[in-house]
């Protein structure tokens, strides 16, 4: 069913970050994604890691978890915590909403994962934690070379 | 991140050279407030021509700069806005207050 897999756990660190969205894109690159669909990747999972470590766990450590499957060409990427959990899941994904706003966050990290990828679902339970997946199609870039081919073919006879 | 001083217009460019995250925000905030004390400029420029990655946490920062720009009577201003440094920027409203150059 699936192409591929992997999983990566690491403690609740924001020197972790960097590591988490790297890693996935390195895996995403498997479908031959453009810079842009690489850039789109790392953001939306730099969003769900940090709100996993500054939200999820607050000042505590813990451990967050990201699994990715490659499905045709489809990225599925799994993000979640045992973090608080979040109360209203339709209020935080709203833009601005946030509640840490001394910090100066902007509310605006459903948002821009929504916008990011094609898919985005949040599921949380208060004091249980939350996971996040969603979800990216890659657009096959092979027709291209198959237009070039068949151009090549005709002109040369 | 590289700072220059322009004496003659006030005038204080902050180019970041760093991906802009919740990890690394911390420090690229307190050397921009450290240099807009020093400098007591009118003016500020964020140059973004280096910066490789930046989520929501970009957004946090021109804010709060922006708000500390106001205190010291400064005004704020970005430069160099392309691919999702610029997408995030749009959805976020602020180029309604902070203009691009
Ligand atoms: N993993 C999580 N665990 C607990 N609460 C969360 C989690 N993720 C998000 N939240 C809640 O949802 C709100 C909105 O999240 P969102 O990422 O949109 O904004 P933010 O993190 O507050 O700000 P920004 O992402 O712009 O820096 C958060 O303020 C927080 O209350
Ligand atoms: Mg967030």
């Amino acid at each position: 069913m699936f192409n591929n897999e992997m999983k990566l756990e690491f403690i609740s660190k924001s020197s972790n970050e960097a590591f988490a969205r790297i890693a996935v894109a390195a895996f995403a690159s498997q479908l031959d994604p453009t810079i842009e669909e690489l850039a789109d990747i790392k953001t939306a999972v730099s969003e769900a890691v940090t709100n996993s470590i500054i939200h999820g766990y607050d000042k505590k450590q813990g451990v967050v978890k990201i699994s990715a499957w490659l499905k045709n060409n489809e990225i599925i990427i799994e993000i979640s915590d045992k973090g608080k959990g979040i109360e209203n899941i339709e209020q935080a994904k709203e833009p601005l909403y946030t509640t840490k706003p001394n910090l100066e966050r902007s509310g605006m990290g459903f948002t821009i994962m929504e916008s990011f990828m094609d898919k985005m679902n949040v599921e949380s339970v208060i004091g249980l934690g939350t996971k996040i997946t969603m979800s990216k199609i890659i657009k096959p870039k092979i027709e291209n070379d198959e237009d070039e081919f068949k151009m090549l073919m005709t002109t040369n006879s | 991140m590289e700072t220059e001083f322009f004496e003659k217009d006030k005038l204080l460019v902050l180019k970041i050279t760093d991906e802009i995250d919740e990890h690394s925000v911390q420090k690229i905030r307190r050397r921009a407030d450290y240099e807009m004390e020093r400098y007591m400029p009118k003016k500020i420029v964020f140059d973004f021509d280096s910066v490789t990655f930046m989520d929501s946490a970009g957004i946090g920062l021109i804010i709060g700069r922006y708000k500390f720009a106001n205190m010291i009577g400064a005004k704020i201003c970005m430069r160099n806005l392309t691919g999702s440094v610029r997408r995030i920027f749009d959805m976020s409203g602020i180029l309604k207050l902070i203009p691009v150059v």
